[in-house]
């Protein structure tokens, strides 16, 4: 195996779980919605997925349970905001500190075990091929569905009615309710969406990333999904090309740093979060960009009746 | 009202008269900086705990409080414990080392066990672990068993006691392959153990074929195993998730000093102390030799033997800076205030200490 081909590998790993999360949250946000409690569903998605694969033997079945458990956090943030109207930011705050919590009492037995690896796939001939077989026929199921994800992503938001709807519930609720889109049940069902993707993240890390359970596992992930969906700037193939540059650039750091390059590693760990705010300070100089893209009602919350 | 106050005054007695009761019984608290559940250094000191409680039973009581923060809220934490009756409080991270000192003066009567710091009062110990007698031997071993001459070493922060592994884990290595390399990534945290498995590939990808770390989950390992390269496992035997290529382990085993310690409290021998323990007292173990031809591991054994009989001290000298510079004189050891502040890379590193 060559050494790019292995960099690539890597990389490929690194950026999987942050776009996983991070194609989830757009959505929300497209929606309207600001959910900042993407940590908290991926660390439950990952102690879930753990035990999934632990209960039932399949990696598979471990990565479904991540998804539904993510889906479960995520209804119980869109039951206090988008029903009772709690405030996004401090209610997802809350979801993130829970997250952790019950991540850490649930995984408290798993502590110590080794993990089921969630393997690539394998296809005949095609996985072989020299350069490119393992690269493009060799990952894992999830390296595949977030790529998918994207496609589906971008397709359904700006190619389809579906879509159309989504982005008008978060650009302006008051008009599509009055366009007759129930503007809670659109927001609804952009916020599970959004918690199946960020379990399934957390899932990638404990069954594919490092098949194993540890307290915190996530390790501020969550927060750079989000920070990778302003980075983008709510653009699908653009959340697919920041979180590949962002996985890229820690591992090229770590590449860097084995070949004697003395690159500060605090400096690297903060570029993620100092490309998004110097993202922020251009689109906002830029009235045109914010406009189309930012959607106009995020974190606005809706109650139909006002 | 009055009935709740009743009630109130109820619950108090109640609370006091249960607090007497467990005055016979020494109370043992213990700060932990992180989860028990990370399966690295508050694990380990938690085993310690639970190796208390089935040392003595009934005649203590445990209990601790985790992930405090090394801020102001240690004071609190560790207060709290003071004030909930506890006699004996060990406090196990660097950063609650003033925290610790400060409540010890408000509690005199309570005794302090501060871990890895160095400032004490009447009530307040300090004690560690010489970790690095464990690295110089998995130096051995690695130059012993690597093909390419080269090993990855994983360190977390550039701390003393992180730098000091590193040289040692260097000697070692050099005692046996005098041209040995090594190369080290930094990873910036104690514990992540994404980008420890990312540092592990870099690692492997540039020609190491041993991996070391400095930094608290398995997953270095784990990719070790599954790329068919070694390594060593980190404060505790990480060998189920590694089966077949963890090495050895260094082993932090707190449970005989703090079964000690708590002895001593209750049979009033308890004074303040610095102890800076290794494999001689126990507080560092070598887990099992494994995947190793017997010749190696024999050796490693004798080398585990030699330095926990203080026949051989990992950093006798001669030993040269960097630079070129003598470090250590010829047959001199060097003393443990040097070793606790050291800052600078032995030679044959060809990294560059991030300042």
């Amino acid at each position: 195996m060559g050494a790019f081909e292995s960099i690539l590998l890597t990389v490929i790993t690194a950026a999987t779980p942050l776009l996983l999360a991070a194609i989830g949250e757009l959505v929300v946000e497209r929606s309207g919605v600001l959910n900042l409690g993407v940590e908290g569903m991926m660390i439950v998605g990952a102690v879930m997925g753990f035990a999934g694969a632990q209960a039932t033997g399949s990696p598979y079945l471990g990565a479904v349970f991540a998804l539904v458990s993510g889906m479960g956090m995520a209804l119980l943030f869109g039951f206090l905001t988008l029903h009772l109207v709690a405030n996004q930011v401090a209610t997802g705050l809350a979801l993130t500190l829970l997250g952790l919590g019950l991540s850490g009492m649930i995984g408290e037995a798993f502590v110590g075990q080794p993990g089921i690896r969630l393997t690539g796939i394998e296809i005949p001939v095609l996985s072989d091929l020299p350069l490119v077989g393992r690269l493009l026929f060799g990952q894992d199921v999830l390296v595949y569905l977030s790529l998918a994800l994207v496609a589906g992503v971008s397709y359904v938001l700006f190619r389809t009615r579906a879509g159309l709807i989504i982005r008008a519930v978060g650009d302006n609720h008051s008009s599509a309710h009055a366009l007759g889109v129930s503007v809670l049940k659109v927001r609804y069902l952009a916020v599970l969406f959004g918690g199946a993707c960020a379990g399934l993240a957390g899932g990638y890390l404990s069954l594919v990333y490092t098949p194993q359970w540890v307290e915190g596992m996530t390790a501020g992930r969550g927060w750079i999904a989000l920070a990778l969906v302003v980075f983008a700037t709510w653009r699908p193939l653009r959340v697919l090309a920041g979180a590949y540059l962002f996985g890229a650039v820690g591992i090229l750091q770590f590449h860097a740093q084995a070949h004697g390059v003395a690159i500060p590693s605090q400096f690297m760990s903060a570029l993620p979060y100092v490309a998004t705010i110097a993202v922020l300070v251009i689109i906002s100089r830029n009235r045109i960009l914010t406009r189309v893209n930012t959607p106009a009602c995020l974190g606005r919350p809706f109650v139909p009746d006002r | 009202m009055k009935k709740l106050f009743g009630i109130a005054l109820a619950a108090a007695l109640g609370l006091g008269m249960a607090s007497a009761q467990a005055e016979d019984k020494l109370k043992v608290g213990f700060i932990y900086v992180g989860p028990i559940g990370d399966h690295g250094w508050s694990y380990q000191h938690n085993q310690g705990r639970l190796a208390i409680e089935a040392a003595f039973g009934d005649k203590v009581e445990t209990t601790y409080i985790e992930n405090v923060s090394e801020g102001p809220d240690a004071e609190r934490a560790i207060e709290r414990l003071a004030r909930d009756g506890a006699g004996l409080i060990f406090t196990t991270s660097f950063g609650f080392m003033n925290p610790t000192l400060k409540v010890a003066k408000k509690f005199p009567d309570v005794k302090f066990e501060h871990a890895t710091g160095y400032k004490r009062a009447d009530n307040v110990s300090t004690y560690s672990a010489r970790f690095y007698e464990g690295r110089y031997i998995i130096g051995q071993i690695a130059a012993k068993m690597s093909k390419t001459g080269t090993a990855g070493y994983i360190g977390s922060f550039p701390i003393p006691e992180v730098v000091r592994g590193i040289n040692s884990f260097m000697l070692g290595a050099q005692s046996v392959n005098p041209d040995f390399k090594i190369k080290v990534v930094w990873v910036n945290s104690w514990y992540d153990p994404g980008k420890e498995a990312d540092a592990a590939k870099a690692l492997l990808d540039q020609g190491a074929d041993v991996i070391s770390q400095h930094t608290d989950s398995p997953a270095p390992l784990q990719v070790a195993e599954e790329r068919g390269a070694v390594g060593f496992g980190q404060a505790s035997d990480m060998i189920k998730f590694a089966p077949n290529a963890q090495l050895t382990a260094i082993v932090d085993d707190w449970s005989v000093y703090y079964v000690n310690r708590v002895q001593a409290a209750l049979d009033g021998t308890w004074k303040s102390e610095d102890i800076w323990g290794g494999l001689a007292k126990d507080m560092v173990l070598m887990a099992p030799f494994t995947n190793l031809p017997e010749d190696v591991a024999n050796e490693a054994a004798a080398m585990t033997d030699k330095i926990r009989s203080g026949a051989f001290h990992p950093f006798t000298g001669p030993i040269f800076k960097q630079n070129g510079e003598v470090a250590v004189e010829d047959g001199i050891i060097l003393d443990d205030g040097a070793l606790l502040g050291m800052n600078w890379y032995v030679k044959g590193i060809d990294d560059q200490l991030p300042q």
